[in-house]
């Protein structure tokens, strides 16, 4: 694992791995957006505004997908003070937070005509509100603490602290059994819902994914410049003071 | 000269300590349940003196005021043992960084916010709470206080060194007080409406216990890197 902690190391890892993800993004994205909008069946019950599901779905699965990211990059920079982990976990956080907005968004404009209203403090959208607080936390926490190892890791500990939310979001559908339905793809017996809304469905799952991983390695590659930044001023410093 | 101290009398001295300092002047305990009192007091003005109304939302009212009273009493928990280094040699101890944030923790809960559950019932007169209600309030503070004090210590550890650290450890705290409040209040409305509070209450418990488990881990984690 610490054959990465090398950053140009890393760097050539990621510089290989980029193209192919922002190709499989746009692909899945074009294919993925035509499906959901053009060539699939309206819901019987829920008309067109079906469509909104393709988008908000996978947003929420990303949502928890980062916060687990996150976590774990944590506990590895907890545990075994990987160099890069904390710069993982720094990474991931503002995609996290978007995703996790992007799912409350498209959820209230989703619910305001399927429901009859925007907000309903039922047990799933609660823990999504609470996970959107975990990380602005998470950051706010990064921000307000100078030395940038220490913030990293009292983060970290947040971090890994606010876990327990991610079980309470996932049978939340299931202990309090009240508006947001429960779970139709990930389920034990198999998906059930239609083959001709679970492609466009999940075409958009791997588009979100790709997107993750580009925008992920983008921000590790700037998180490792300004690091190098740092240290390269903090080294002039150093310099200019000596030669005095 | 004999260095042995045990670890048992290190811990129940600072739990003497720290009890003794809330309550005396300048300590946080009497703050904190004064706000609890005042704080309650005001949503009688704020919804109207109507008796249903009241009785409605008195248990909510009374947990979120007893939330922000924690709240408020943690700012100064490990803060003022970091600014003048006693916290350094605490945590050198016989009891060591876990023993330490266990001793501030029992010392906050029974000094600060046992004191909420017991001046509940008296806050419960004045929101006109119902009668059968009035065990389920006192009983589910009681088992809940305890998580209030533990997943507090972590925030204030994690911002011990932060200046004017107050307001960010608040952000931090309340998202993670939300399963404690659900069930707290849960028990007392179902008292209140007759029903067994019980599987509330067990809940409740259940996050009580968690919040020991991961209270206690992750706060001696935040004080060691604190004091690096």
């Amino acid at each position: 694992m610490h054959r990465f902690a090398n950053p140009a190391q890393f760097n050539r890892l990621a510089d290989a791995i980029l193209p192919w993800a922002k190709m499989a993004f746009v692909l899945l994205l074009g294919a993925g957006l035509y499906y959901a909008f053009f060539d699939s069946p309206p819901d019987y019950q829920q008309g067109e505004s079906v469509r909104v599901m393709y988008i908000h779905v996978p947003a929420a699965w990303m949502a928890m997908f980062t916060y687990m990211v996150m976590a774990i990059a944590s506990f590895t920079a907890l545990v075994w003070r990987h160099p890069l982990a904390l710069l993982a976990g720094r990474a991931a956080a503002p995609i996290g937070a978007v995703f996790t907005a992007l799912a409350l968004i498209t959820g209230m404009l989703w619910g305001k005509p399927m429901w009859g209203t925007y907000w309903v403090w039922d047990g799933r959208l609660t823990s999504v509100l609470v996970l959107l607080f975990l990380y602005l936390g998470y950051m706010a926490l990064w921000q307000a603490i100078d030395e940038e190892e220490k913030a990293g890791r009292a983060a970290s500990i947040l971090a890994l602290v606010g876990v327990v939310n991610i079980p309470i979001i996932k049978f939340s559908v299931d202990w309090w059994s009240t508006l947001h339905q429960p779970a139709s793809v990930m389920r034990l017996d198999g998906p059930t819902i239609d083959g001709s809304m679970l492609m466009p469905l999940l075409l958009m799952a791997g588009a979100y994914q790709a997107y993750f991983v580009v925008v992920f390695l983008w921000r590790m590659k700037l998180e490792i410049n300004r690091r190098k930044l740092a240290v390269a001023r903090q080294a002039a410093m150093h310099a200019s003071v000596g030669a005095e | 000269m004999s260095a042995q101290i045990s670890g048992a009398r290190v811990f129940l001295a600072l739990v003497r300590r720290d009890v003794r300092l809330a309550w005396s002047q300048g300590g946080g305990a009497l703050l904190a349940l004064g706000f609890f009192f005042v704080a309650v007091s005001m949503f009688p003005f704020g919804v109207g003196p109507a008796p249903q109304v009241l009785a409605r939302i008195a248990p909510g009212v009374i947990w979120v005021v007893a939330l922000l009273a924690a709240v408020i009493s943690l700012d100064r928990l490990y803060q003022a043992d970091y600014e003048d280094g006693s916290l350094d040699d605490l945590v050198l101890s016989p009891i060591g960084p876990m023993g330490v944030s266990a001793a501030k923790v029992l010392a906050h809960w029974l000094s600060t916010t046992l004191p909420l559950a017991l001046l509940a019932p008296a806050l419960g007169v004045l929101m006109n709470l119902p009668d059968q209600a009035y065990g389920a309030l006192i009983f589910s503070l009681l088992v809940g206080t305890p998580a209030l004090s533990l997943i507090g210590s972590v925030g204030a550890a994690l911002t011990v060194a932060v200046r004017r650290g107050g307001v960010l450890m608040l952000l931090l705290i309340l998202p993670l007080y939300v399963p404690t409040l659900i069930f707290g209040v849960g028990a007392v409305d179902a008292a209140m409406s007759l029903t067994d509070p019980a599987p509330h209450m067990a809940l409740l418990a259940a996050t009580t216990l968690i919040a020991l488990v991961v209270g206690l881990f992750a706060s001696s984690a935040a004080l060691k890197l604190a004091l690096e």
